[in-house]
């Protein structure tokens, strides 16, 4: 799917089932915080997207993620999820890196 | 000035004799103090108050084994529906070890041993410290450059004498930790490193012990239960550990203290319904505490990897494996939570803070940059330093090279002195490396770091010198 070309349709207004991009919401925690500077930043992806690919959206827009990013856990929803787990509108992608501080 | 730092250090000195000489009259005092007690407890109540006694030899005449003191004293546990004397008798016969006596432990030592746990151990080999009193708060001023095992012992035993509470005065080690763990049920980690944190949830997985983990930093704190009913483990979660850079330590990223007093209890609250079998522990779950949000996120996690290089089906991880293991190399961090002392410097690029006081007073010209974040800067700084974040320097090196400039102007006519040089001072002495070797390579050659920053500044030319 990657790579074609994405008309972006704002479904709100038109209705229409037909959606090339989803907007997921990704949470950012503790160091991941520390990193992006944010708690959370909406993302639009085409749909069909993994999370992987969200994360690999999330990571070209913040590169110093890449130290943290093979070291944490994923929450889709509150829910666990795998990198090969499709997003869907208004999903939460949760981004857990291990504090090991007290 | 030299006149000064002698006589600092001779009172120091002192203090230090005194501090010894006072600890040894608290042991004495505490060691007289319980055997007054065990003779008391004898004579007065007969042999079903004294600790661990108290535990199996329970006066008979109910039979849950509590007796009368002990209903009164956890009569509101017994009046719980869902926990009730059951609950209680079987808290009562657990023991549950808290690794480390810090922020985490603190309020998870004083409610496992107010409830009742039946015996209560507790590792560890710092020293209270006062800049641990914000949140370590089982311990008091009276015990600061006392054990920390002893004075939580101390605080546990004024809370619940009845509580048998063994003290582990030692850094937890692969070389011991098989036989500490193996005398308990129930394994709370309270520490606050990486390294600690793969050791304990491997050494639990090898004795098949549930392991509740909780750990904050700044203002978040996490909590989950690890190898418990199939759950888990750590390195289920986090086969690689995260790279050194990305470990925050209390100790360097700051830490709210309430943060890691709200996991801490709720870390006492699951050993507690772990040991007594009541309600579901929150194993293939983790919570998520957000202090400024207020906000408490619980996400279900993976289960059981059968991959696991120490739970999975095919791990070959046993006590002998364990035993072997490096921690310290797989996690690129200390055990101890000693700080990093980074060595990334030739001597010549290098002089010790007493050097530097010296050349300050020669009047030597000069530039003082000093790294540290601004928030650092703003608790204390030397004077006519010109703060430049080592996460900023790049971007501002110009300033770096003006600074330089209008000190060579500064000395203008009277130049025999020949060239400005430029010091890099920072908390530790690492940032301070970090930020001389980015300097030389865009061209100032001659910058050079203060060893050990501000701390080596206060220990070695003024003591009074404000430590964070
Ligand atoms: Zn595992």
């Amino acid at each position: 799917m990657k790579g074609q070309e994405y008309r972006f349709e704002t479904s709100e207004s038109s209705g229409e089932k037909v959606e090339h991009l989803v907007q997921i919401k990704a949470l950012f925690f503790a160091r991941a915080r520390d990193l992006t500077g944010l708690n959370d930043m909406v993302l639009d992806v085409p749909s069909g997207s993994t999370a992987k690919d969200c994360l690999n959206k999330i990571v070209g827009k913040f590169p110093r993620l890449e130290e943290i990013i093979g070291c944490v856990v994923l929450a889709l929803n509150e829910d666990y999820t795998t990198e090969s787990t499709i997003v869907k509108d208004k999903d939460e992608l949760a981004i857990i890196p291990p504090i090991s501080g007290g | 000035m030299a006149s000064t730092t002698t006589e600092s250090s001779r009172i120091l000195h002192e203090i230090e004799t005194l501090k010894s000489a006072r600890s040894d009259l608290d042991r004495r005092i505490s060691s007289l103090e319980s055997q007054l007690r065990d003779l008391n407890h004898h004579q007065n109540n007969g042999v079903s108050h004294a600790p661990s006694a108290s535990v199996s030899t329970l006066d008979s005449t109910f039979p849950h084994g509590l007796s009368p003191d002990m209903i009164y004293r956890y009569s509101r546990h017994l009046l719980l529906p869902s926990f009730g004397v059951q609950a209680q008798s079987r808290l009562l016969k657990s023991s549950i070890l808290v690794v480390g006596a810090g922020g985490l432990g603190s309020p998870a030592l004083m409610y496992l041993a107010a409830c009742g746990a039946g015996r209560l151990g507790i590792v560890d080999h710092d020293v209270v410290e006062l800049n641990n009193m914000h949140r370590q708060i089982i311990h008091t001023e009276a015990y600061i450059g006392r054990s920390k095992v002893e004075s939580a012992a101390a605080t546990c035993h004024s809370i619940n004498s009845t509580v048998q509470i063994v003290e582990h005065k030692e850094a937890l080690r692969t070389s011991n930790a098989l036989e500490i763990f193996s005398k308990y049920d129930i394994i709370v980690d309270a520490t606050d490193n990486a390294p600690s944190r793969y050791m304990i949830s491997d050494c639990c997985v090898v004795l098949g012990k549930p392991l509740v983990s909780g750990a904050a930093v700044g203002l978040e704190g996490q909590l989950t239960v690890y190898n418990y009913n199939g759950g888990p483990c750590y390195r289920c979660l986090f086969p690689t550990p995260p790279p050194t850079t990305a470990c925050q330590r209390c100790s360097d990223s700051g830490v709210l203290g309430v943060v890691p007093g709200i996991i801490g209890c709720l870390q006492a609250l699951e050993a507690i319904k772990i040991a007594s079998a009541v309600g579901e522990p929150l194993s293939g779950r983790m919570l998520l505490f957000d202090a400024l949000a207020a906000r408490i996120r619980t996400v279900k996690i993976r289960g059981r990897s059968l991959q696991c290089e120490v739970c999975g089906e095919n791990s070959k991880f046993k006590a002998a494996q364990f035993q072997e293991f490096d921690y310290e190399k797989f996690t690129q961090s200390p055990l101890s939570t000693s700080p990093l002392r980074l060595k990334l410097l030739e001597p010549h690029s290098r002089i010790s803070a007493k050097e530097y006081s010296d050349r300050l007073r020669n009047g030597e010209s000069h530039v003082l940059l000093d790294v540290r974040p601004e928030h650092h800067f703003k608790i204390v700084s030397l004077p006519n330093s010109l703060n430049v974040p080592l996460a900023s320097l790049d971007g501002r090196l110009e300033e770096v090279g003006l600074a330089l400039k209008e000190e060579e102007h500064k000395q203008g006519s009277d130049s025999s002195s020949g060239d400005v040089q430029l010091y890099v001072v920072c908390r530790r002495g690492n940032d301070s490396q970090r930020a001389v070797k980015a300097l030389q390579e865009k061209g100032f050659t001659s910058a050079k770091d203060i060893i050990g920053g501000l701390e080596g500044w206060a220990r070695e030319v003024d003591p009074t010198y404000p430590a964070y």
